[in-house]
């Protein structure tokens, strides 16, 4: 090393690594550590409810909403009330999933489409489903047809909303390359058009059913004898908090059963992002 | 089947890309487009393989395609346009499927194209898996498929390295070599052109117009890197475009 120095450097300073400065901004998958934050929050409840500075008003304890839990499943009875909702969801977020599905590709595809539904989907948007209940039960009946109409409705406008947007963000030069090589226009959608849109209509997926599982209950809320709404509904209205949070942890179950299947569905279709 | 081009204008909202351009493309040979950014080079590649329509002026088509060519005007893009969620053969077939090429007849085009472009062992890899270099040889394979009469290719090497650059433009060297093909080469890099263009057909900036047509008799697979008569072509092009790129560059993008 020569001795000559930058002006205003000491000569001989001692060497130190670099800083890092890197790093960070990418969050990992870590195993457990949700079940983890789950257990603990209940633990600590657990102990509030038992030590006493967690009235027994405010929240229930725990291990009682367990065992009225396992009550409920070792009776039978929680597949009364599991059954009839579960066939709801479906039959009802399957109508409004398809229909707002091809309604977005609709309005992805073409301009009339575009200009005529867009409007009328954003003033649908924002109306509280549960306001038009008692309209649908005019329309349909009191039966199953008005829950399944509610679910639909609820589940419909997020799916076109984001199946359309996922539409619009499908690699244009793609759809360039389909047409330069001659492909008919039935190839171009069904090969380049639906599957890049794949990706953005798994994802309003999950938005869209979670809004169907709230949109049970509110569902649950006229005519309807079995049902966890119905069991959530009747608990609330008696204020047995046992009940009702038995019935909303049965909810969130559903939830996280929904959105880990969309991810097994993600996993299984999207291969190909890696 | 060769393409004329017959004054072609071309304006994007009101604004002139393109004025009058002529010019001829014979069968068996490759024309290079070059000239400064945002002259229209692009554009004038899309309208003649018809995925745009000129305001004035229009492309012919003289003669008839060959035996067996599924789609006479074929392109190799810039950024390849794999689809990312077919393997090398899947997007290869894409381009016979609507052709009714399927099954074994399909194999057999996409085992002689993979073979011809180097990627037989990558028939099964998706596009993610592949370097820039393979994601364009699998978009020339692809190109090869449908046994064009003429090849567009639109920047083909820009997104490359140098080095991928260097190798994929002896593959295509060899390509043409071993079965003459025509085409439309359009590239900024004026290496590319005196390597690979029969002739040269320098654009001037916007609106691009043709300043000349420069023409190289050096057969293809002879000329290398450090040949002085290529060096003197590609320092007569630059001198040609030049001073256009320097005003190219300072031009405001309100387009």
């Amino acid at each position: 090393m020569s001795d000559a120095t930058l002006p205003g450097e000491p000569r001989a300073t001692a060497a130190r690594p670099v800083p890092f400065r890197g790093g960070g901004f990418r969050p990992e998958a870590k195993r457990g550590v949700g079940l983890m934050v789950f257990v603990v929050l209940l633990l600590v409840i657990e102990w509030g409810t038992r030590a006493g500075w967690i009235g027994n008003l405010t929240l229930p304890r725990p291990s009682d909403v367990g065992a009225t839990l396992w009550d409920l499943a070792a009776s039978g009875r929680l597949w009364e009330h599991l059954g009839p909702s579960l066939s709801r969801l479906a039959v009802g977020s399957l109508l409004g999933v398809t229909t707002g599905i091809a309604v977005g590709v609709a309005i992805g595809l073409f301009s009339y489409a575009r200009a005529g539904l867009v409007p009328l989907v954003a003033a649908i948007f924002p109306i509280p489903k549960i306001a038009l209940l008692p309209l649908f039960v005019i329309w349909f009946g009191i039966d199953e047809p008005s829950k399944y109409a509610l679910i639909a409705l609820g589940t419909f406008t997020p799916t076109v909303t984001s199946t359309y947007g996922a539409v619009d963000n499908v690699d244009r030069t793609l759809i360039r390359m389909g047409q330069s090589f001659g492909l008919s226009w039935w190839s171009i959608v069904s090969k380049i058009v639906l599957p890049g849109a794949l990706p953005g209509i798994l994802s309003g997926l999950r938005v869209s059913l979670a809004i169907g599982i709230i949109l049970l209950v509110a569902a649950e809320m006229l005519g309807a004898e079995y049902g966890i709404g119905a069991y959530v509904l009747q608990a609330g209205a008696l204020y047995d908090l046992e009940r009702l949070f038995a019935g909303v942890v049965i909810l969130s179950v559903i939830g996280v059963l929904v959105s880990w299947l969309i991810g097994l569905a993600e996993k299984r279709l999207l291969r190909w992002r890696g | 089947m060769n393409l004329t081009l017959d004054q072609i204008t071309h304006r994007y909202s009101g604004m002139p890309v393109l004025h009058e351009i002529s010019l001829e493309i014979p069968a068996g040979e490759i024309l290079c487009i070059v000239g400064p950014s945002g002259c229209g080079k692009s554009t004038l590649l899309r309208l003649i393989g018809g995925l745009e329509k000129p305001d004035e002026g229009q492309v012919l088509q003289l003669g008839t395609p060959p035996e067996g060519c599924l789609n006479p005007l074929t392109y190799v893009f810039q950024d390849f346009a794999l689809l990312p969620w077919r393997t090398v053969g899947g997007n290869i077939s894409l381009v016979l499927e609507d052709h009714g090429i399927k099954g074994r007849a399909a194999d057999a085009i996409i085992d002689d194209v993979l073979a011809r472009t180097k990627l037989s062992d990558f028939r099964k890899a998706l596009p993610r898996q592949l370097s820039g270099g393979m994601k364009q040889r699998v978009a020339i394979a692809r190109a090869l498929a449908v046994n064009p009469a003429v090849m567009l290719l639109d920047e083909p090497l820009s997104a490359l390295d140098a080095q991928t650059r260097e190798l994929l433009m002896d593959d295509l060297l060899a390509l043409w070599t071993r079965a003459p093909f025509t085409a439309v080469y359009v590239t900024h890099n004026l290496n590319e052109a005196v390597r690979l263009g029969h002739r040269i057909a320098v654009l001037s900036r916007r609106p691009g117009r043709v300043r000349e047509v420069v023409e190289i008799d050096i057969p293809l697979a002879e000329r290398h890197s450090g040949l002085a008569r290529l060096d003197e072509v590609q320092a007569h092009l630059w001198g040609l475009m030049r001073d256009e790129a320097m005003a190219a560059d300072q031009e405001l993008l309100d387009v």
